[in-house]
This record gives structure tokens, sequence and C-alpha cells, in this order.
């Protein structure tokens, strides 16, 4: 029995097919399972294990090692602020302050009605527009605490709700097209026409 | 210029000129050379990753001098290194004191303590004093992570040994590296504890105390431990281990690195069952088989009692000679677990002063000796070394674990491919070339079929032609380095089945060689000695017969033979036919020689207490022939003898004499017969003992101390003595000769006629497995709760034609009754159905399968009915 | 001031609000430049950027055509782009993914072709969410109008290309740390040798990684040649390059200049350009190429913005971006932020790097924040030196990877240059800026 829905479990297989191996496939499976569960969570870990040809142990340290992945339940947003050192100098630490203020959680911590999540995160790579925040890792471009206070407000009554999915969804738009020979054949395609080349280079 | 094939790389180590081998890594030769390199991760037998940076040296590149990891560079010729400058000392007591700024100050109370590398290190170069005074990373202290390793993060220094022994060595990955950076830690499944068969490799590997063994835990302080080393007999791998005790108590087992045998590795159940040795209940109940016995006993009054060992004797020897008196009256069976100088002097009691040729090592569980005898060998070294292996036989990893891990090895490098031919499970999984699935009493027909491509498989043939045509291009021609891993893939199938496929896998590839996984512990040895209907000391062979094992119990149970002599007090548990074994015993006179309880005693009328493991002197024969010695660590318990003491001694009191006066008398006398290298090796006290028919070049006894890697002498070494210098050659022949058995005589074996698959039935497959409820298994406290609770597992397209899910209970009905088992998903062939032999039932006893079974079919059957 | 008349190389179609849609990329010469590569010689197109002199622009600026020229030949090699971009205060790859993918697309399917690989993995930083949907909407795309797929365009190359997420790990940018996610596995960066992927890489097979900017100047070059390309820039430095500055300056973002044609000065206080500092404000220290290189002094300011310049000066131009401190800013604060990044990102593997990082972000802590001595300086250089032995750059190191020589630039440029401040926090029981 799969623990993805039927949906994402074709998905999950569609992922595993575009590799030459499978395991390849492991950080895009980890994101399909915080797309239906929100975390990484244990049935999931073992359909990735199942999926990729690996133990369950190996899909959890791998994950683990990964910050995108949450081995517990977090809140439906995961508001990330930057510290390092553009925002840093552009006031990320006391944003990162003033946020747990208003979510009403310390960092790395969940909010009690389970809503969100708050991060200190590293460099989120949108220095000019510091400090810098992610919801659910969509730029909210918020930089100061009013605007912060007032982005978590349209969270909240779901205004953001077009721009801002639940945690976990990362990529809306799915992969259409693709190659229509197998590996074998296009890597034989690659040698007849090296060898094509190479002929018509010996003659003239 | 010419390519010339170097056989010696010529480096400089610290301005010395040192010959290297072409290939070797930098650490090893520096070491040769003298020049000791600090490290951690390094692990001679893994692929090394250079993490720890213990062993930076400077080597000199084109960049001038670097740092560089000695453990992970590859020597080349002209590498100019320096391995004590002043900046290679910087650079490690750098790394080492950045692996000690977090490390815990539990050196008082850590397992570790007095064998750790890292404290060796500390002392040896750390500067006194810390100039860490940040707050240390804390973690829980020491967790659980399995039934047998406790786990203590804070210690951990994330050398990765254990996890890529995990990964690489045992490929089960049941524990891997969590988190990143100086947050990384070692972790089990997030569902399913550590309970890995080979997780106490990964004790020992560990440089530190992170992970520890419950049952050592605390138990001893290495500097109060004494050492020898000696065999594992807990299966025929015959693993080299020490073994060490503080006092007369065993305290640990740890694996040895014999290059031949085991790499330094052991299962689990070789490593931790020491604590079934002593006993744990006294003397309280016989029928036990936690009860160490420890003095002779008859029955009287229908009571066993205690008595002297000369009262025991007179007995045993009235109900033998009585039962000698008529023709066929006499036999004996089991063996397996004595040494091959106990063998040797039962053999001779048996044949010798009984006049009988019924014995048998083995319960009907194994293959036919002469048989075994008769196939070309090979070595383990030969089997991992095969272009292509192919196992056919039960699940290696459960039944010859150390062997799985050493044919795993050859695989994952690539050096070999493998066709398994399965049953069951097939251990070795994605590593596995070309799968052939058999039904039982399917297998002959298989290797007609591998052997001669006209041979048509027929219409429900569970391989396709295709898979059939690619293991016959990997067979080859004639079978030239080709090694077949063959076993008892099912005990509910007559062996006829299996020895009619080796048969004719032996005579259609001649060049093949066959490596016998007879798993027993020293059933190679008591075959070799002569316990089988058909065989005589030193591999002789002897056409002309007596009972097996089975037909023993036959003849037991219809009369024509009215005692019998057990060798080892394990019957009962061991023959799948439980109930017929104690319906043959009900009926017997019954002299059992054993060293732990069991019921089987239930039937016996005389009971003689005998020395086991690690208590006995003597030498064993692993299943490639090769004979190493055990080192009697311990006394043994109260008036318990050597076998080669019981047999001389009940001969006597028959009126005989064995001539065999002491063990190392009696390896003498087994040499000098049949060149058979007992006496060289227990007197050469060669470390990897010596091949029978082998060179004995190259016998070398090595330094003995397993927790050397890395690092340091832990614990005292005693008990083999020196290498005693060159020993002649032997020349036993390995392969068949005139006096040993050949193919040929060995019966071209009946044309077997398997029944076709009925579409109702269910065909009953019985596997091993590792932990079952043998003696070893029941009398030790630390892994008694490992063994698995009976269910049937079919494959999951049967579970939905059947229409029930995993974990539902069914009525399986097999001919001599009905069974209510709860059933699970195997992959394996449909219409077969498989149990585990050994399992233990929810009150704690071993499942029967009698009613499934009628021990003379060629196959069993079974129904399945939903409930 | 500042040279701006040189052409915009790879940011040319950013002056569009719709610069990622298909419709703005055909309409503005997309797919001109593949479509010419397609009819000349893989070698000539290589050759072409041979003769751009294209240095890698991830960081370690690598030539990408001697690169190139380095693929084991082999039936199966591997293209993969480097997209992770991570290092602190860079985000250039950022505005490239996510303003004009199909460009990205077009040039990554030119290197294809050159390389004659078999297949192609964009591997994008996980937190790029936007940025993953436009580069997988932009290859749709090209598979739905023949950019991609089999026999694109007509031709005999057909190609596969593959956009994979990363999950939130720094050290992933390293290449081979990359590769070993791209396996589905912890991101490990792997010991050398083998020195480079080119010859063993992902699977073991031949593989080349570039970074995004690398790719998205190919179009350019193949339309323009090479030596146009050449012509640009100065020494080894040719060509445009994308800068990203941050920090305390009026106009942070991303600026593409010429090469080793402007200055420091230039880039900061050029109005069209960072246009300067808060009134009042002087330069105090510049982090150039990423938080892993050592600091700049305003004496610096006029060393020119080119791969050698820089790194004569003992630094280097790495991964493009600026990041300006002025003299309000707390440089022990800073850098012991800086530490914090490294401490936190160490993949674990090698002892210096793992415990040495961890060390140092917390004895940087205390001076920051109180409990600070005067010997932790001399303590912290030793560390470092421990790690990146003499100090040096380039590094030494004692680890596999760069990250971890890479921890002592910040906290040894911010203690020998700023020494005093350090003293001062240790007099103030903390930061005086607080
Ligand atoms: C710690 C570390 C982080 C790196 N991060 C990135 C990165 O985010 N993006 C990138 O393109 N290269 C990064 N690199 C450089 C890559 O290893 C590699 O040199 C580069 O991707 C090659 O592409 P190029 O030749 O086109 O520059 C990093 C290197 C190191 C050591
Ligand atoms: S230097 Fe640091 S990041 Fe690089 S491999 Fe070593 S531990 Fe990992
Ligand atoms: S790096 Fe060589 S022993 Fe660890």
């Amino acid at each position: 029995m799969s623990h993805f829905r039927v949906e994402l479990r074709q998905r999950a297989e569609e992922l595993v097919a575009l590799y030459p191996r499978k395991r390849s496939a492991m950080l895009p499976l980890l994101h399909l399972v915080q797309e239906q569960d929100g975390y990484l969570s244990a049935a999931g870990i073992a359909e990735v294990a199942e999926l990729t040809g690996t133990s369950a142990a190996d899909v959890r340290g791998t994950a683990a090692f990964y910050d995108m992945f949450h081995l517990e339940p977090v809140g439906k947003y995961v508001v990330g602020i930057c510290t390092n050192v553009a925002c840093l100098l552009a006031g990320g630490q006391e944003l990162l302050e003033h946020a747990s203020e208003t979510l009403g959680c310390a960092v790395g911590a969940t909010s009690d009605d389970h809503l969100f999540t708050l991060e200190e995160t590293e460099c989120l790579a949108d220095c000019d527009r510091a400090p810098c925040v992610q919801v659910n890792h969509r730029y909210v471009r918020t930089t100061t605490a009013p605007a912060f206070d007032a982005m978590v407000a349209d969270l909240r009554e779901g205004r953001l709700d077009a721009d801002v999915p639940a945690h976990g969804t990362l990529i809306r738009v799915r992969r259409s097209g693709g190659l229509r020979v197998s590996r074998e054949e296009l890597a034989a395609e690659r040698a007849s026409a090296r060898a094509e080349r190479e002929l018509r280079e010996a003659k003239g | 210029m010419t390519d010339v094939v170097r056989t010696v790389v010529n480096i400089t180590v610290n301005g010395v000129a040192v010959e290297a081998k072409p290939g070797e890594l930098l650490i090893e030769a520096a070491e040769r050379a003298g020049n000791y390199v600090p490290r951690f991760c390094y692990h001679p037998r893994m692929e090394p990753v250079g993490m720890c940076r213990m062993c930076l040296v400077e080597v000199d590149g084109p960049r001038g001098a670097t740092l560089q990891p000695a453990c992970y560079l590859r020597v080349n010729e002209g590498m100019n290194v320096t391995t004590d400058s002043d900046k290679v000392k910087k650079a490690q007591d750098g790394v080492l004191e950045f692996l000690l700024a977090n490390h815990p100050l539990d050196c008082p109370v850590c397992d570790k303590g007095g064998e750790c590398p890292l404290q060796d290190q500390t002392l040896a170069h750390g500067s006194g004093e810390t100039r860490f005074i940040e707050e240390k990373r804390h973690f829980v202290k020491p967790i659980e992570i399995g039934e047998l390793v406790l786990l203590d993060r804070e210690r951990c220094i994330q050398c990765a040994r254990c996890t890529r022994f995990s990964a690489e060595v045992a490929g089960d990955a049941e524990i891997a590296f969590s988190g990143r950076g100086d947050q990384i830690e070692v972790a089990p499944s997030p569902t399913k504890p550590f309970d890995s068969i080979f997780s106490g490799n990964t004790v020992q590997i560990c440089p530190v105390g992170a992970l520890t063994a419950k049952p050592y835990r605390f138990t001893a302080r290495p500097w109060d431990l004494e050492q020898v080393e000696s065999t594992c007999t807990t299966c025929a791998v015959g693993c080299r281990v020490a073994v060490q005790s503080s006092g007369n108590r065993l305290t640990r087992v740890l694996g040895v690195d014999s290059d031949p045998v085991n790499h330094g590795w052991l299962c689990d159940k070789g490593r931790f069952t020491l604590d079934a040795i002593d006993g744990h209940e006294g003397e309280s109940d016989l029928l036990s088989a936690a009860t160490r016995v420890t003095q002779p006993h008859i029955r009287r009054d229908g009571a066993l009692v205690a008595v002297s060992w000369s009262e025991a004797l007179r007995e045993a020897a009235r109900i033998l000679s009585d039962a000698a008196a008529t023709p066929n009256g006499v036999g004996a069976i089991g063996g397996a677990a004595l040494t091959n100088e106990g063998a040797f002097a039962w053999e001779r009691f048996v044949r010798g002063v009984l006049g009988s040729d019924h014995l048998d090592a083995q319960y009907g569980d194994g293959l036919d000796g002469a048989l075994v005898q008769a196939l070309p060998g090979a070595t383990i070294d030969e089997a991992a070394s095969a272009n292509t292996i192919v196992t056919l036989g039960g699940d290696l990893r459960q039944e010859l674990p150390v062997l799985f891990l050493r044919l795993r090895e050859s695989l994952v490098k690539g050096t070999s491919k493998l066709v398994a031919i399965r049953e069951g499970e097939n251990p070795f999984a994605e590593l596995t070339s070309v799968e052939l699935n058999v039904r039982p009493g399917e297998v002959a027909r298989l290797a007609s079929a591998l052997a001669d491509e006209h041979v048509a498989l027929g219409v429900d043939a569970l391989n396709s032609e295709f898979e059939l045509a690619e293991a016959r291009a990997l067979l080859g021609g004639d079978g030239a380095g080709v090694v077949f891993v063959v076993g008892r893939a099912n005990l509910a199938e007559s062996p006829a089945v299996t020895e009619r496929a080796l048969r004719i896998l032996a005579e259609r590839f001649p060049a093949a060689r066959f490596l016998v996984g007879l798993r027993r512990a020293n059933v190679r040895g008591a075959l070799d000695m002569g316990l089988a209907p058909s065989l005589r000391p030193g591999r002789t062979y002897l056409a002309d017969n007596g009972r097996d094992a089975l037909a023993q119990l036959r003849a037991l149970r219809e009369g024509e033979q009215s005692a019998v002599l057990l060798l080892g007090g394990c019957l009962v548990g061991n023959v799948l036919d439980d109930q017929g074994a104690r319906d043959a015993l009900e009926r017997a006179n019954v002299v059992v020689v054993t060293g732990h309880g069991g019921q089987t005693l239930a039937y016996a009328d005389v009971v003689l207490p005998a020395l086991v493991a690690h208590e006995r002197a003597g030498t064993v024969t692993n299943i490639e022939g090769r004979v190493t010695a055990l080192a009697p660590k311990l006394a043994g318990p109260g008036s318990a003898w050597h076998d080669v003491a019981i047999a001389a001694e009940l001969a006597e009191q028959c009126g005989q004499s064995l001539g065999l006066t002491s063990v190392e008398q009696t390896a003498r006398t087994i040499e000098e017969t049949t060149g058979y290298p007992s006496a060289s090796v227990l007197t050469a006290g060669a470390s990897d003992g010596l091949l029978v028919g082998g060179s004995t070049d190259g016998a070398r006894r090595r330094p003995l101390d397993p927790m050397a890697i890395p690092g340091i002498r832990s614990v005292a070494g005693s008990g083999l003595g020196e290498y005693a210098g060159a020993i002649r050659h032997l020349d036993t022949p390995r392969r068949g000769s005139a006096t040993s058995a050949t193919l040929r005589d060995v019966a071209a074996g009946r044309e077997l006629d398997v029944p076709r698959p009925n579409s109702y039935a269910f065909a009953l497959v019985v596997e091993r497995r590792l932990y079952d409820r043998g003696i070893a298994m029941q009398g030790s406290p630390a892994l008694a709760n490992l063994v698995a609770t009976p269910t049937i597992a079919v494959s999951a397209k049967d579970l939905d034609r059947l229409g029930v899910r995993e974990g539902e209970s069914v009525n399986v009905v097999g001919p001599r009754g009905t069974m209510v088992l709860t059933v699970s998903a195997a992959s394996c062939a449909r219409a077969t159905a498989h149990v585990a032999f050994g399992a233990r039932t929810a009150e704690g006893a071993t499942q029967s399968w009698h009613a499934l079974i009628d021990p003379d079919a060629l196959v069993n059957e079974v129904r399945l009915e939903t409930r | 001031m500042a040279v701006l008349d040189a052409p915009r190389i790879v940011s040319a179609r950013t002056e569009y609000e719709d610069s990622h849609t298909l419709a703005r990329f055909l309409a503005t010469g997309g797919n001109d430049a593949l479509r010419k590569a397609l009819t000349m010689h893989p070698e000539a197109v290589a050759a072409e950027v041979d003769a751009a002199s294209l240095l890698g622009r991830g960081g370690a600026g690598f030539p990408a055509g001697r690169k190139w020229s380095m693929l084991r030949r082999s039936a199966i090699s591997y293209l993969v782009v480097n997209g992770d971009e991570s290092e602190p205060a860079t985000f250039k790859d950022h505005f490239l993914v996510e303003r004009d993918p199909h460009q990205l697309v077009e040039g990554v399917t030119i290197a294809a072709y050159a390389l004659q690989v078999s297949q192609v993995f964009i591997f994008l930083r996980g937190e790029f969410a936007l940025g993953l949907e436009r580069v997988q909407q932009a290859v749709n795309d090209a598979y739905e109008t023949g950019a991609l797929g089999n026999k694109i365009f007509g031709s005999n190359f057909s190609l596969d290309v593959v956009v994979h997420p990363g999950a939130g790990a720094y050290i992933c940018g390293e290449e081979t740390s990359l590769i070993e996610a791209l396996e589905g596995k912890r991101g490990f960066p792997r010991i050398k040798p083998p020195f480079f992927p080119a010859v063993t890489g992902l699977y073991g097979e031949p593989t080349v990684v570039n970074n995004v900017e690398t790719m998205s100047n190919l179009p350019w070059i193949v339309l323009h040649g090479g030596a146009a390309f050449a012509a640009l820039g100065q020494g080894r430095s040719t060509g445009t390059r994308l800068f990203a500055l941050a920090g305390q300056v009026n106009r942070p973002g991303v600026y593409e200049i010429e090469m080793a044609k402007n200055t420091f000065r230039d880039l900061i206080f050029d109005p069209a350009l960072g246009g300067g500092l808060a009134p009042g404000r002087s330069v105090k220290a510049i982090i150039p190429g990423g938080v892993s290189a050592p600091w700049f002094s305003p004496d610096q300011l006029d060393v020119p913005l080119g791969q050698d310049e820089v790194a004569e000066q003992g630094s280097m131009l790495g991964s493009g971006s600026v990041v300006v401190l002025d003299d309000s800013s707390c440089v022990v604060r800073a850098a012991w932020r800086i530490t914090k990044f490294f401490s936190r990102e160490s993949c674990g593997q090698c002892t210096p790097c793992r415990e040495g990082s961890g060390w140092i972000e917390r004895a940087m802590y205390r001076l920051e924040h109180g409990g600070g001595r005067e010997e932790d300086l001399d303590l912290l250089l030793d560390l470092c030196d421990n790690i990146a032995p003499g100090l040096t750059w380039p590094p030494q190191q004692t680890t596999i990877c760069v990250l971890g020589p890479s921890i002592p630039s910040s906290v040894n440029s911010a203690i020998s240059m700023f020494r005093d401040d350090f003293l001062a926090h240790v007099r103030h029981g903390g930061c005086p800026h607080d």
C-alpha cells in the first residue's frame, strides 16, 4: 500500500524514471513527501526508501542533512528570516526578534495554532532587498516590521494563498515533455554521429 | 617504451627509501617502514574516506609539500613523504585538539577506557591543558538503538566506521549518519531498531566508546582481561576470534582479522552467545537448554539422578553393549559440535567397539557426506574471487553470515558476478546478475536445464529462456572460474533433490568448484573423521553404508534398533519431524553425551557431561576444509570431561581400548593415520590454520590484538604459543583420489518424480534462520528474545488470491494435521509457503512443524484456508 | 568613473518586465544562437567558448573552455549546471534563473551540444521556489517548441534536461557535493583524487559542472563569436560579469559591467551602480567575492574588478558578490555571523572544519556578546591556522574541500584589520555598538 496519494505516487514513479539511477530521485521524492504531509512522516520515509532502493535509516539520515526537510511536523507557513551578513547589516536580527513576537513562537519553534514555524535562515540570495524574508520559500519582501505584520495578517486571512501554497509544495509547474528515446539509443546516436564526423574529417 | 608491471614502488619516507607495494596506501607503507601514522577513520577492511584528517602527512607535489591524508593516498613511484615535520605535528595535534573539544570526560566510566585510541593519542601527544572553554555539545546520554547496542552520541568522533560498515560491508544500512556539521549523529531507522545480525561489528570497530554492546557494558576493564585466539563454533564458517575472560568468566568475543576467513567480522550470534556457555539455571532443569550439565546422570525410577562417572559409564556401557549384541541394534547420531579429536574418538568407539556403521553427524538437514567430499572443493577465498558465484541453497545471510559478507564484498567490488538459484530469500538482492527461482523439488530440473539448453523447463517455469541463457553464459563451457556455493534450501524437501542437482552440475561443469555450506559448527570435521554411514576418518569412502540419522530414527521406531548414542543433546530440537524423533527415543535406550540440557534429555537413560566451546582443546574444520585450533580459555564446570576422555573411558568399560590417551595424542594419531593436519595445527598454532591437503607455507602466527585497529595493543594475549617454524607439506588430496569418494562412487542418484504443483496446494519451504531455538540462542539471555515468532509467508499475489492480508490468521492444513498461523508477504515464487525452522512460539517454546510434513515425501505440500 | 558602454551580455533581456516569458524570449532573439550552434561542428562551438576565454562564474574562475577540453571521452557523459547559489550575499544566479530562464536553457543546450553529453541536470537551490518553477516552465517550453527533446530543430541532436531541486545546504554548491546530492546522497564533498568531475563525476562518468551565469553567456558568445567576447575586459578577465552588490550602499543590486575595466570604487559609488553610501558614511571594509574571501580595506577601493587583479591583492573575485561595511558597522559582529554561517553549513566530514567552525563561532560569540578575552585573539588565529596552515590566500588546507579553509578568512581579516575593535569589545564586555 502506497503512503502517497494515487496522483503523487504516479508523480513519484515518474521522478524515479527521470534519472539513470533511482537513488538520484531522493531529494525530489522527499520534497514530494513534504508536499503531501507537510513534513517527512515515517511512512513517507519508508516509501522513499522503497522507491530508491535504500533503507529507511539511510533516507532519514540523508534527509536530515538538508535544511528544507523537516522530520517533525511544522506549521502551515514556515517563515524564514535571514540574518546573514547583508541582512544583518540591514537589521535582519532585529526583524527576526520582531517576527518571533508577532508570530508568538520562538525561533525554531511552531506557534500554538500550528500555523507558523519560524526559522533563522542563512543567506537567501535576495540581498538587495535585505533583510530577506521567505514564507514557504516564496520571497515576500517585507523588510520592515510593519510590512511583516501586514504580511502575516494577509497570510492569516488567506489573501496570499495564490502566491504562498501550504508548506511542502515547492514546484507547482509539472514537467511536461521529455526525450522519447532511451538512454542507450541516445548513447548509440552520439557514437554514430561522432564516428560520422570523424570519417568526414578524415576524408577532407 | 615497454610496459613494465611494477612489483615495487619506491618512495621516500622521512628521507629513508622505502619499498612499497603497487597500489598500497601510504599509511600502510609508512607503517611497515616503522613510521606509524595516527588514524581514526581508516579501517583496512573498508574503503578509505580520509575524513577524520588525523593521518595528515606532508607529501611533495607540484605546489610544494602539502598536507595529505596518508590513509587515502596510494603510493606513487618517487613519492616523497614526511611524517614527522613540525607542520605535520601541528596539523595532527590540531586535529586531536578539535576532536577533544567536544568529547566528554567520560573515560573513567567508559567501556573503551584502556583500549581507546583517542585516549591513547591524547596521553601520548595531547597538551595537558585544554584551550576549549566553551560549553560542550550535549546529547542525551546512551540511547538504546537496538537490542544489543547502545549509542552515546557525545562520544562519537564522526569517523563513519560504523555507518560505512553498515552500508558497505553488511549492506543493510540499518544505521546512517543523520544531520550535518557538528550536529551529525549516527541514527537508526525512524521505524525500526538497529537489529542487524552484524551489529556487534560496529561496536568492535568504533574507535571510541560511542557504540557499546549491552552484554559487555560495565562487565570488565580491558586491563583485567586475558585473551586467547580461537575459532567460533557457532556455524561452519569458522571465524577466528579472540576469546576474552576475566577470572574464570567469559566476558567478550571479538573478531580477529583472519585474511582467508573472516576479515575481522563476526555475526552477532557468534559474538554474543558466550553467555549461553556456563548455563543460567543451575542444574535445576535438565530439560532446559539454558542448563549446564555438570555431572553424570542415570535414569532411576523414571527420573534422572546425578551419579559418579564410574557408575554412569558402567550403565552406558551396559546399554550400548547389550544393544550391540544384536546385529544393527545400536548406532550414534550427532557429533557436528565435537572437535575433530572428539569426533575421531567417537568414530573409533562406534565402529571399533560397538561394531556399528550406523552413525551420522547430521540430522537429516544436510547433504550426503560422501557427495560433499567428492565434489571438487573451493576455499572461501576461491569463492570470493570466482568470476561467477552460483548460490544454490538457503539464505546465506542467515545460514553462514560471514561467508555472506565475504561474497558480498566481491559482488560490490564487481569482481564477481552472481547467479542466485533460490527457493527462499536471496540476500544479495540487487547485486545479483541472474536470479533463478525454483519451487520445491525443481532444482534438479533447473540444473539439467542449465547443463543442457535442450532441456525445457515446461509451461509453469518461473524463469524465462532469456534468464537461463544469461546464466548459462556466466557458467561458461566447462565451469572454469565458477564456484557453486551450495546448501540445503528447504528442510521439507528431500536432500535427494539438491544432491541430484549437484551431481548434474558437477559432471556438466568439470572445471567448476564447490563450496558446500553445511551449516553446523564442525560438521565438516565430523564427516572427515568418519561420522557418516559411508565415510571413514581421513575422507575415506566406504561404499557399504549404514543408517543415517533419519534411518536410525525410523529403525528405532520400528524396533530394529534398540539403542542410540547421542553425541550432543539437541536431537529433538534439530530434527524437522520432532515428534517422530520423540517417538523413536521413547522406545529406545538412550545415552546422551552433552554439555547442555534440553528436551532430548527427557528420553535419556544416561547423561554424560562434556566440555563445550571455549573449554576444550582440539581442532575444528570449517566449510572450506580449513583446520584451526580451539583454545581452552575456561576450566569446564563440575565434572564435565573432554569427549576424547569420555569415549576412551567408555571403551574401557566395554572392555576395549581406543588407544587414545589425550587430545594431543589423538590429534597425532589422526595425523599419522590419515595425514589430516590436526596435530600440526594444534602444536604450531598457525593463526589461520591449515587447509586439509593444502600447502603449509605461510602458516603464520599473527599478533593477537583485534582492538589494534586503529591504534593500540589492548589485552595481553596468551594461549596458542608462537609459530614453531615451517611445517612439513601435507599431501592429503583435497579433491577426489583413490581413497576419497569420487562422484561416480556416490551413485548417480535416482531420477526424481516431483509432483506437479497442484493449483490449490502450496509447496512448503522450511528455511533456517540465524536466530533459532538452538542451544546457543536459548541459553543466551542477550539474544533469546530476538528469535522470531512463527508466520507462514507467501507471495503478495497469493495473499490477494486467498483474500487475506498480512497479519491475519489462516488454517494451514498439512498431511498430519492443521495449524493456525499468521500470514506474511515475502518475495517468493507463487504457490510456495515459507516457514522458519526453530521459530519461537508465544509461550517461548520451539515451534513444531510436525503437522505439516511427511518425512518420507520428496516435497511437502500444505493448503491454506481462510478462517 | 565606470565604463558602462559595454554590451549587456547576460542581462539584456531583463530590461523587460516579462523577460521570463517564452513570448519575450522569442521576440528578442531567443534560440537564434542555438539554431546557429546546431549548424556548426560541436568542436567549433567549443572552440568559440575557448576563444572567448570565458572564466567560470561559480567562484573558482576556471576557464570553461579548458574544463570542457578535459571531459573524458565516454559513451555516457553529463553536464550539470550549478544553480545552488548559497554563498552569502551572492544573488546573481537567482536573478538569472528568475528573470531569464530561457536564456539559461538555451545556453545549457548549446553547451550540451558542444560537449555531446547524453544528459543535462540543472541543479537549482531548493529555496528558489519561483526560480524552479520558471526554469521548469522554460524547459517545458523548449520541449514544446522543439528546442529540446528529440532531434532539436530538425538536427541530429537530441537532449533531455532535468531540473533538480536542492534542499537547503550551502555545501551543495561545491561541485562534488552537488554531484553527491544529485546521486541522492548526503552532500559530502568527494575527496580528491580523482580531482576533476570531467574525468570522474556523476555516477563515476565524465561530467562537466558549470555555473548558471557561465551557461547564460553562451548564446551571446555563439552569436557574436568568442573573439568579440574576448575583446571585452582585460587580461584573463574577459567579457562582462554580473556583480551582486549588497550591504551598506544606496543602491544594492545586480549589475552587469565589463570585467577588470572597473574598480570596486566604481561599483560602489557610480550613480548608475551602487550610488554611494548613506550621507556621512565611509567605507570601513569590503568583502569581495563572497564571505569565503579575505576582506579588503578602503585602501583597496581602486583595485579593478578582475580575476587576477583581486587575486594579486590576496583575495578573490569568487562568486561576484561585493558587500560593503560602512563605518557604523561592527566588524566583530559581522565576522561572528559569517563564522556562524560556516559552522551551520560545514558538512561535518572533516574534523578541523566541523569542530573548528563551532569552536571559532563560540569564541567569536563571546567576544561579540560578552565574555571575550584578549588571549582569545591569538587562540582564534591559531585555530584558524590549524584549519588553513599559514593563513595564506589561496589557502593551504587540512580538510577535504575549501569550505574549511574559507572559515578563517573573515576572522583573520577582521582581527588583523581591526584588532582595536576586538580589544574594545573585550574591554567593554561586549559590543560597544549595542
Ligand atoms: C563551498 C563551496 C561552495 C560553492 N558554491 C557554489 C555555488 O553556489 N554556485 C556555483 O556555481 N559554484 C559554487 N562553487 C564552485 C563550484 O565548486 C564549481 O567550481 C563551479 O560550479 C564550477 O562552475 P564554473 O566553472 O562555471 O564557475 C562552490 C565551491 C565551494 C568550495
Ligand atoms: S572542509 Fe568542511 S565542508 Fe568541506 S568536506 Fe570538510 S567538513 Fe565538509
Ligand atoms: S583521514 Fe586518514 S585515518 Fe582518518
